[in-house]
């Protein structure tokens, strides 16, 4: 094999497989994000969060507004403090809520933000004070249960005709 | 009776024992090839040359193979996780399965294969043709000259063929899902963007692939090295390459993944 | 400087008890083409090894050029070699190299010398084996004869003092027996090398060379110059040199006597 054609496959080569690790990076991993673009940051305190992660979308009306950025504990009032990051282009109300929801049955976890009334707008390091924690699924079980007991011990002790 | 079983036992034992000091060997030979490698830099052409041979060459197979992993992923995914509901995971299904194993994994196997039993048929045949011991009458080192170029072209050919199968792999699962069955191609590359993370699974997938490199490339060269300089003795040194190599990279792959993943 | 290129004194090599070689003597004076013949496994090649050293004596004295090959380290062995050239038995030719990057090979590796030098000194050293025009062809597209004299070239790059020939007869047709044998006559009469031929042909190494020893089991059996040895009357050489199918090396194969084998006797 000649030196030049050598040289350029090899080149080839490098770069395919270079351009393979960077299309990795950026479109497959999440080295993008909302890193471009201004954000600003709000907080949101949850009893439970569930399966919630960072880089978790953050939607409103189903479209994704902003991405949750930190996932911490607040050793006072033993809830989750979870940090949501909203692109600059959205305002929303300071009494917007916020709850966290599955995607599907078994898929992942995200905040969804409705809209509240007031007229003054989240700015940067404001807390958003209406959550609803993620619907535990053992919990919901348990309640079906214990439901279910309830009624049967309802229709034990109820009269019977006669 | 008795005397059979003690025999068997004995043979056994033996081929440990035979198998340990192989591995010794192998070390120091790798330990020789890291100290020679000099010349490998220096003069840079020779390394090229390796990388043409154990990279380029290997393109067609592993750009193949990445693709139909890739689309049976997706085939397989679909079918699964449509009894869930969660179709839209298919891309984090794909991608991760990709980049976290399949990707390192199936390209080291399959640069074991291909590139890894052409360097020990080359080197071999070196050997049996006298070809070595002549570079050695000529003063010249054939460690530096030979075996540590094939070396750096392997390890450094490695990681970018792992990254061409996964990134394959990927295109071919969304040609499956997307395109062909028609799954929401927004969701496909964002829930996959929210699920892969760089630091930890491509970035592991890339320490592995070097991983796998230096294991494969090693073995192939110190089997060839150590070949007896006959024809049957080369082609048994082939099979050993290939068997071996695949053995090293299962195994190491275990190894790495309970380091890196079991957190996760 | 002595006369004598190489000094070999009550040589010994070998592994525990197998001894391969037992007491050699040998000295070749520069300028001379020596011959050691014996029947196959009687320790010619390793005796040729020795003196590359590739192997290290396990008893006795080697001397090539006034310095001894056996007590040199790594560095000083590498420097011994660039004066010395082998020719191996089918050539050894790196077959991913044209004939041309072959016999460039040492040049390139040793020396800082310019392309243009190194090119008119490849085409010097293949001119004299008479391959000049092969100069861009690959190793696998020559003949058995022509891969030989190749490596000639290439093992005479560096104008070496001593070249070593392992078996370079063997396999050629009569032509190139006769041009490989010239060649090497006229090589270490025109360059003043010394040459080494490890051989078992008997007929065109007889022609050309000055003296021989015969090697058999390990040891020196006879020595003369050519025309002694073709009227030697010890056996061993006579069976050599005329090619006699029975005499101190046996027909048969150590076996029981014929007749019980056939089960004739009890």
């Amino acid at each position: 094999m000649q030196r030049a054609a050598l040289d350029l496959w090899v080149g080839v080569f490098v770069v395919a497989g270079l351009a393979a690790l960077l299309f990795l990076a950026l479109k497959v991993g999440n080295m993008t994000g909302f890193e471009q673009g201004e954000t600003y940051t709000v907080k949101a305190s949850f009893e439970n969060i569930g399966g919630l992660k960072p880089r978790a979308p953050v939607k409103m009306a189903g479209v994704v507004v902003g991405r949750v950025s930190d996932v911490s504990f607040d050793n006072q009032s033993y809830e989750a403090v979870v940090s949501l990051t909203l692109d600059e282009k959205y305002a929303f109300p300071t009494d917007t809520s916020a709850a966290i929801m599955t995607s599907g049955l078994l898929g992942e976890q995200y905040v969804a933000l409705e809209a509240g009334g007031e007229a003054k707008m989240l700015a940067n390091g404001d807390s958003l004070k209406l959550t609803q924690g993620a619907v535990v699924l053992e919990n919901l079980i348990g309640q079906f249960l214990y439901n279910q007991a309830d009624s049967d011990k309802a229709a034990d002790s109820s009269p019977m005709p006669e | 009776m008795i005397n059979r079983a003690l025999n068997s036992i004995r043979n056994m034992g033996g081929r440990v024992v035979n198998s340990v000091s192989r591995l010794g060997m192998a070390a120091r030979f790798f330990g020789l090839t890291l100290l020679h490698s000099g010349q490998s830099f220096s003069r840079f052409n020779l390394t090229l040359r390796e990388i043409y041979s154990a990279g380029v060459l290997s393109l067609t197979i592993i750009l193949v193979s990445g693709l139909f992993v890739g689309m049976v992923l997706g085939l397989q995914g679909y079918e699964t996780l449509q009894t869930y509901g969660s179709e839209e995971a298919l891309g984090i299904l794909v991608a991760l399965s990709l980049v976290r194993e399949l990707g390192p994994v199936l390209a080291a196997l399959l640069f074991a294969s291909r590139a890894g039993s052409a360097m020990t048929a080359e080197i071999g045949l070196m050997k049996a043709t006298e070809q070595i011991a002549a570079m050695q009458m000529m003063a010249v080192d054939p460690i530096a000259r030979v075996v540590a170029p094939r070396f750096w072209g392997g390890v450094i050919s490695m990681p970018l063929l792992a990254a061409l199968f996964s990134a394959m792999g990927i295109f071919g699962g969304y040609l499956v899902g997307v395109v062909l069955i028609g799954i929401d191609a927004g969701s496909f590359w964002s829930q996959m963007q929210a699920a892969v993370s760089f630091q930890d699974d491509i970035l592991n997938g890339v320490i592995k692939s070097l991983v796998f490199g230096v294991a494969v490339t090693v073995i192939a060269l110190f089997e060839g090295f150590d070949a007896p300089p006959t024809a049957e003795g080369v082609s048994r040194a082939t099979t050993r390459t290939v068997v071996t190599s695949s053995l090293a990279i299962l195994g190491l792959d275990f190894i790495l993944t309970a380091f890196m993943f079991h957190g996760v | 400087m002595s006369e004598n290129l190489i000094e070999i004194r009550d040589l010994s090599f070998g592994y525990g008890e197998h001894m391969v070689l037992k007491g050699i003597n040998l000295t070749a004076r520069r300028g001379q083409v020596i011959a050691i013949m014996g029947n196959s496994g009687c320790g010619k090649t390793t005796l040729l090894r020795l003196i590359g050293g590739a192997l290290r004596p396990t008893t006795g004295s080697l001397m090539v050029d006034d310095v001894n090959v056996g007590k040199l380290d790594q560095e000083g062995l590498y420097k011994l070699r660039r004066r010395m050239g082998m020719l191996f038995q089918f050539g050894a030719l790196f077959t991913d190299m044209s004939v041309y990057e072959n016999v460039a090979f040492q040049l390139r590796e040793h020396t800082d010398l310019s392309e243009e030098m190194i090119r008119d000194l490849v085409l010097m050293k293949l001119h004299a084996v008479g391959l000049r025009g092969a100069h861009n062809l690959m190793p696998s597209e020559l003949s058995g004869g022509m891969a030989r004299r190749v490596a000639l070239a290439r093992s005479i790059a560096l104008d070496p003092m001593l070249i070593m020939y392992d078996e370079p007869f063997a396999g050629l047709d009569p032509i190139s027996l006769g041009v490989t044998g010239n060649l090497i006559r006229r090589l270490t009469d025109a360059l003043g090398v010394t040459s080494i031929v490890v051989t078992h042909d008997v007929q065109e190494s007889l022609k050309i060379v000055d003296y021989v020893y015969f090697v058999s089991e390990g040891v020196i059996e006879a020595q003369g110059t050519a025309d002694e040895i073709r009227a030697s009357t010890l056996p061993f050489v006579h069976q050599f040199v005329h090619g006699e199918e029975d005499g101190p090396v046996p027909f048969h194969y150590p076996a029981q006597s014929y007749a019980a084998d056939l089960g004739l006797k009890a």
